[in-house]
């Protein structure tokens, strides 16, 4: 019986492993190559990016490709976490995989004219690889990235409704989060488990407007296999 | 008298009530049919505008290659004759009914992509072709829209999953048979397309 649990354990976790993974930071590494200062530079930089064209660009470091093609993996893992906007399909996600020495841009539909194939494979040879065979990963990925926004930044333009948007869903959690705190210390601090519980649940509704303002969370764009792959 | 009356007007206005459940089912689900085909034929012209960029990329891509010396001749015809047997190709709209028309389709790109892998393995011999930016743009093009190829492939075939699955179930088929909603075709891999070029030295 103990022995059947386990396989069981086994098999959902090769399951889970060959998913694709949801992102929910601009700058997302799974090698742990990037310092956390790296990472939150490239954070704030693609949020920043987002913020003020819509285009929002992502970063993805995998060590593995395991059986997929970087094809593949880069087109259904843009397409799960749809990045971009849904009106102007205007996402970008950059693959690096470290161990098999293989890169990638997948580009959204909305930014094809932008970002021509042969302008990211230039981008991919002559500007990140370099980098990436002296061992330099962050100067690759960053040189890489300011490529990108500059081919892509007169694409589209920011809509302000957005921001104020993301304000009211801050605003909303924040009275939803005094408000529980409120009716937790009214009921005498201690209430019972499940109504703690139901707090707890409350809170977690509304906090999702939190995270608008701090990690990476897709606007529904759709890719069709734009963009160049490259290896070192 | 009266009661007869009142049981034949129920009797009618049940069948009426039946026939109005009937029509609003069949309008709505007819209207389901008509957006389903329209998206399969909408995601074939995506699957059609990507082949067609191919056969745009060719003439460029070979130009750039003749000029290498002594580059393998038998390889660049293969690449031209390909192309323009993929150019005489003519596909009409009722290719996705017609299982003959389709395989034939997919039988003649699948020969130029198989001329295209053999060209670009065989450049793997030409150093300096190799190095040669404009070369590598072209390159870079190509793959893109190999790859753009296989996803739009890959969409066309959910779509048409969507809709050969819905025309097939009950009662939605006896709609699509009433209204000649056919099944359609999708692509299939074939022996050789997928399986990478051998090299020879």
């Amino acid at each position: 019986m103990k022995k059947f649990f386990l396989f069981i354990v086994f098999i959902s976790a090769s399951f889970s492993q060959s998913q694709f993974p949801s992102l929910k930071n601009y700058a997302n590494d799974f090698t742990s190559t990037l310092s956390s200062e790296q990472l939150s530079f490239f954070n704030s930089k693609l949020q920043t990016f987002d913020d003020s064209t819509s285009n929002q660009l992502v970063l993805l470091m995998i060590p593995t490709l395991g059986d997929n093609s970087i094809e593949d993996y880069a087109n259904e893992t843009a397409s799960k976490n749809k990045i971009g906007t849904k009106k102007n399909d205007n996402g970008i996600l950059l693959l690096v995989v470290k161990d098999d020495h293989k890169v990638r841009i997948e580009v959204g539909y909305g930014l094809e004219g932008a970002l021509p194939d042969a302008l990211c494979s230039s981008i991919i040879r002559n500007v990140m690889i370099p980098n990436f065979r002296q061992n330099d990963y962050f100067t690759g990925i960053k040189d890489g990235i300011d490529a990108i926004i500059l081919a892509s930044k007169g694409e589209y333009k920011a809509v302000q409704k957005n921001k104020s948007d993301n304000n009211v869903h801050a605003i909303f959690s924040i009275i939803m989060i005094i408000f529980f705190i409120i009716t937790f210390f009214i009921r005498g601090g201690g209430g019972s488990g499940l109504f703690f519980l139901g707090g707890l649940g409350g809170f977690g509704g509304g906090g999702g407007g939190f995270g608008d303002g701090g990690g990476f969370s897709g606007g529904g764009g759709s890719f069709g296999g734009g963009g160049a792959s490259g290896s070192w | 008298m009266k009661k007869g009356l009142i049981v034949s007007l129920s009797i009618v206005g049940a069948i009426f009530l039946f026939i109005v459940i009937i029509v609003l089912w069949a309008i709505s689900s007819y209207n389901n049919l008509v957006t389903l085909n329209e998206s399969v034929n909408q995601s074939w012209s995506q699957v059609e505008n990507q082949y067609q960029r191919r056969a745009d990329l060719i003439p460029n891509l070979v130009n750039t290659v003749k000029g290498y010396a002594n580059f393998e001749r038998g390889v660049l015809t293969d690449v031209t004759n390909a192309r323009a047997s993929v150019g005489q190709l003519k596909v009409t709209k009722d290719v996705l009914d017609n299982p003959q028309a389709f395989q034939k389709f997919q039988a003649v790109q699948g020969q130029l992509s198989g001329a295209l892998s053999r060209l670009l393995v065989t450049v793997e011999n030409y150093p300096d072709l190799k190095a040669n930016e404009n070369f590598l743009e072209l390159q870079a093009q190509l793959e893109g829209t190999e790859n753009r190829i296989a996803v739009e492939r890959r969409k066309f075939n959910e779509t048409v999953q969507g809709y050969n699955t819905s025309i097939k179930r009950f009662p939605t088929f006896i709609l699509a048979t009433m209204f000649n909603f056919k099944d359609k075709q999708y692509f299939k891999a074939t022996a050789g397309s997928e399986t990478p070029p051998k090299v020879e030295f």
